[in-house]
This record gives structure tokens, sequence and C-alpha cells, in this order.
């Protein structure tokens, strides 16, 4: 699956909601439902925020279902991570004028079962998620 | 985003319903802090049960407000608090300067507690 959108905060909502739509093929429990919403929304927020810093550029979402477990890619063509390590503590913020928590890498890490990223200034940023589900999968568990 | 509050002697309440993301959370913010200009507002309560939704954004929503009560020696307590929200607020460390109860009558006799 594959969805691109303008970088525009009002989509945020219709990202996670469209990922989290697309990962109920494999029939996940309320709980993971509930964590691949909130990490797509981490991931979203943080292309809008810091990738392209407000200004509009595309932000594309790839998910792919596998037996027991989804794959999502969250990619922006904004500016890029400096020091993705430093990124990715608790409470580190670039822009705490913005209220901003530092937790979004936090709360992604402890939504999913692997976060990595790939991020080089001016080359854009590539968030990949993966949870591996406790059910066996809907459609794809049939021969 | 649909935001209500009342106020009862020192304590405002508010009801949250929607979805609190980045997207939200700007005029929430700006909502609430335009109730706190009335000084004698010292401790917030934030009714949760209709709130479909949080992601790290509202973290920092709730951390700021808490800035603005904790100089007026108040507090912040969140009450009828879903799995999902849950989780964000303890992933977060939230609880450390949040209160969490699962009814008002027990959030109120908190907070009358603190104030004793």
């Amino acid at each position: 699956m594959r969805l691109e959108f303008p970088s525009k905060s009002q989509n945020e909502s219709f990202a996670r909601v469209t990922v989290a739509a697309f990962a109920a093929q494999l029939d996940p429990t309320l709980e993971e439902i509930a964590d691949i919403k909130t990490a797509v929304s981490e991931a979203v927020t943080n292309a809008i925020i810091h990738g392209y810093e407000n200004t509009i550029g595309i932000v594309t979402i790839i998910a792919k279902l596998y037996e027991g477990k989804i794959e999502i890619e969250v990619i922006d063509n904004g500016k890029g991570i400096e020091d993705i390590e430093k990124a990715r503590q608790p409470l580190y913020t670039s822009k705490p004028e913005l209220e901003r928590s530092g937790m979004g890498f936090t709360v992604m890490e402890t939504f999913m079962d692997e976060v990595e990223v790939i991020s080089a200034p001016g080359q854009g940023t590539r968030v990949k998620l993966v949870k591996y589900l406790k059910s066996t999968g809907g459609e794809l568990r049939r021969e | 985003m649909q935001i209500s509050s009342h106020k009862s002697k020192h304590t405002l309440i508010v009801k949250l319903e929607g979805e609190l993301d980045h997207h939200t959370a700007d005029t929430v913010r700006e909502r609430l802090d335009s109730i706190l200009e009335d000084p004698s507002i010292k401790h917030m309560v934030f009714d949760l049960s209709q709130l479909k939704f949080m992601d790290s954004s509202g973290v920092g929503v709730f951390i700021g407000r808490y800035k603005v009560v904790s100089q007026r020696g108040g507090t912040v307590s969140v009450v009828h608090v879903t799995p999902q929200i849950h989780k964000v607020l303890e992933v977060s460390g939230l609880y450390r300067i949040i209160k969490k109860y699962s009814s008002f009558e027990e959030a109120l006799a908190g907070i009358g507690e603190c104030d004793e």
C-alpha cells in the first residue's frame, strides 16, 4: 500500500486511520491497532514539523503486510536529521519553543517492535516501523 | 476537537472530546491558556473519557499547562483515561507530574488533601 499526501497537519489523522484500516486485514487486537495508529501519528508529525518545518512537501507512506507482521515506512524529502542518535533520545526536542515533549521516537519505540531511522542532512528522512502481531493474521493466514 | 469546561471553587474541570494530536494541539493550548487567565484557577482535572486518540503532541499540551498551574501551587489530574492514552502518558513519564484517578470524586478528594 502506498499513500502520498501533502505535509499538512490535518492529514495526520487521515494517515493514521488509513494505515490502521490497512492493518485490519491481519486481524490485530484493539491494542495493536492503537499502537500502530499512535506510532504512525508520531512519524507523520515529525515529517511535517521537523522534515518540512511546516512548509508543504510530500509525505509518503509505504505499508506491507506479511504473515503476522506489518512494515510501515514514513518518508519525507525534507531537511533530514543531523544526529539521529540525539533525535531518538527521550525528551530531546530541536523545537522546545513549540512545546514539543520530545517523546515522539520513544513512543514509536515502545509501541512498535522495530524502529529504523535512515536520514542525512538535506536527504530527507525514512522511518521504518515494524510490528509483529500476536494474532496469526486474517486473510494472509488462509492457504 | 471539542473542549468544555466548568469551574468548581479553585478547580477547572475540562472535558476533551475528539483527537488530540499536533493538528488540534494549538487550538486546545490557546483555549486552555485563555481560560487560565482567571488567576483563581489553581487545579485542573481533565476528563478524558471522550478523547479518542492522543499522541506525544498531547503530552506537550499537558506539560505546558502543568507549568502554569504548578506556579500557582496547583495540580493537574486526569480521570477516565482510555488504555491507548494511558500508555502514551506512562511512556512519556507524565505520571511523575500529573495524577490519574478513576473518578471525579477521587480526583477532587485528592486535590482537597493537597490544599489542606
